[in-house]
């Protein structure tokens, strides 16, 4: 609740802002007060209870995994702040309502983790997407951008039907929109598992599907990635993305159990894991701008965060804890130095090394985490995603292919730390301040101990 | 009359605009096919809430089951209000850069 409210609250601070305050470089730093603000309101919560007492019958309900992602998305929000906040003043003239925006985004993404009926997930998905669309286009002179959020509104707007008719064709087949319904409690008395609740679900599936852009709904996002000012497209890659991973999670872990006797949902998603893995690293090789081949690799990214949903068991949400919070550092690592290059093609970071020698090392851990690397955090969370697969005991072959696709994903990392570390060139940098290499090195150092010791993070959800 | 029929023409408008988003070229009809899936989902969704009310009414004449539903739909109503203003404006800022808004322009992505 108090993310929620917080967050709403600040970003309407921001708006006034733009209008009271004239300096563009005071915006990043109140963006960042109030993301520090949110962060203590939401881990008061955690441990004492919500600053509002607010009936909200039932329809969102504050849980100890809920409260624990949007700590994780917070924090990995006032980095991105701290990190690229100079880099959203260059995107466009409105830097103020850019930070609104997130903030907005923010709001919708804790509605997501805590969303207890259909209502809330469909709103919390749209202050979600709204203001990204606005974002995607905030580059309003340059036609790429223009055009990655004509495509972005328009497949975000058409999955939004296709979620609509999900939720009311699962309204028609149970009588509420309730997250559990007890099968009891269905409304005309009807005890089994209703045609339209399955149809309803599939919609469901396919809606989410495409928020997360697992293939074959994929289609969009690299070209929005591609498109959308950089600072921006490191924001949609991790925050939100973890977070629209987190209302899949739970819209499926409530839902599954009931209906499990008429789709046979593991086989489903395991059709969509494979071509997601499949599709996102293989298309992945043959990029020669690192921004597509990052925007490929978050697709072969989500079908691995998929097999928290395939396989919904208390690993699994671990595992996606995990996989959001290692994921989002080493994405956000990436963009930061990314956003600095003056050529984003794989030539650009030739002799980045020579150059710069911090921002090379950080980038490479950070692409080594995102690979799966021993002793960075991308490692333990496929571990956990993988072993939370293996407790299933079903569709153990998942594994095998999940493990030859992250080798496959090596190939592409790998090409960006040659580039920097083994090939000769003049990698034109933006100027780099001490205070970013600084947060460079820490997000890296997170990343090692993540790596090292992932009980540090889990063990804080537990406490 | 049957749900059924309610049914049957909630997933026509849907399926027209469904073929619309996938077949029309200018970003304009696109966007109207859209609201046409949303506006389908609308009146599924209030022929469902009468039908839980009816069924209901017939044991407690002061029930309110089903107005959910109903709500739903005003919740849908808004939102989509929000998402025109946004996807208007996307639009309009296209066709001030390239004077067109068929979608076949937006290819520069690609290569």
């Amino acid at each position: 609740m108090n993310a929620i409210i917080l967050s709403a609250i600040w970003g309407v601070v921001l708006m006034f802002c733009s209008v009271l305050i004239k300096n563009k470089g005071v915006y990043r730093h109140i963006a960042a007060l109030g993301l520090l603000v949110i962060l203590a309101g939401n881990i008061h919560e955690t441990y004492h209870g919500s600053f509002f007492n607010i009936d909200t019958h039932e329809m969102l309900r504050f849980s100890r995994f809920g409260l624990f992602f949007n700590t994780i998305l917070l924090a990995a929000t006032l980095l991105y702040v701290l990190l690229s906040g100079r880099d959203v003043e260059k995107a466009g003239g409105y830097v103020a309502e850019y930070f609104t925006l997130i903030f907005f985004v923010l709001c919708g993404a804790s509605i997501l983790t805590s969303f207890n009926t259909l209502l809330m997930l469909f709103i919390g998905i749209e202050i979600l997407s709204i203001p990204l669309y606005i974002l995607t286009g905030s580059d309003k002179r340059n036609l790429r951008s223009n055009e990655a959020a004509l495509k972005y509104f328009l497949m975000g707007a058409f999955s939004t039907g296709i979620l609509l008719m999900g939720i009311a064709l699962v309204y028609g087949g149970t009588g509420s929109f309730m997250l559990e319904v007890p099968r009891s409690a269905i409304m005309g008395g009807y005890k089994g598992v209703s045609f339209l609740e399955v149809t309803g679900l599939l919609f469901l599936l396919v809606a989410m599907s495409f928020k997360v852009s697992a293939a074959p709904f994929h289609f969009w996002t690299p070209d929005v990635y591609d498109g959308a000012p950089s600072v921006f497209t490191s924001f949609m890659a991790t925050i939100v993305k973890a977070a629209a991973f987190a209302a899949f999670l739970k819209l499926f872990e409530a839902r599954v159990g009931d209906t499990s006797a008429a789709v046979d949902w593991k086989l489903l998603l395991s059709i969509i894991i494979v071509s997601t893995l499949l599709i996102g690293n293989v298309t992945a090789v043959f990029q020669q701008s690192v921004k597509r081949m990052l925007a490929y690799s978050s697709i072969a990214q989500a079908g691995f965060m998929l097999f928290a949903v395939f396989s919904l068991n208390d690993v699994a949400k671990e595992g996606l804890l995990l996989y959001a919070t290692a994921y989002s550092l080493a994405t956000i690592g990436v963009f930061a130095v990314l956003i600095k290059m003056k050529d984003v093609t794989f030539e650009g970071f030739n002799g980045l090394a020579r150059k710069n020698p911090v921002l090379a090392a950080t980038t490479t851990i950070c692409l080594l985490s995102l690979a799966g690397i021993p002793l960075t955090a991308g490692f333990f969370a496929k571990f956990s995603m993988l072993s939370a697969v293996i407790k299933t005991g079903t569709y153990t072959w998942l594994v095998v292919v999940a493990v030859l696709f992250a080798a496959v994903s090596a190939y592409y990392y790998f090409r960006v730390i040659q580039a920097m570390y083994f090939k000769e060139g003049d990698a034109q940098t933006e100027e780099v301040t001490g205070g970013f290499k600084v947060l460079l090195i820490a997000v890296a150092a997170l990343v090692i101990l993540f790596g090292v010791q992932p009980q540090a993070l889990l063990n804080w959800f537990y406490f | 009359m049957p749900i059924q029929y309610y049914i049957a023409l909630a997933s026509c408008l849907f399926c027209i605009g469904i073929v619309g988003v996938l077949v029309r070229r200018n970003a304009i009809i696109i966007f109207m096919c859209i609201e046409l899936m949303l506006n389908a989902v609308n009146l599924l969704l209030v022929a469902f809430s009468k039908m839980y009310h009816g069924g209901a009414a017939l044991s407690n004449a002061t029930t309110t089951a089903g107005v959910d539903g109903q709500l739903f739909v005003f919740f849908i109503m808004v939102v989509a209000a929000a998402e025109v203003s946004v996807g208007l404006a996307v639009i309009v800022m296209m066709y001030r850069n390239v004077h067109s808004v068929d979608v076949n322009f937006l290819n520069r992505l690609k290569n």
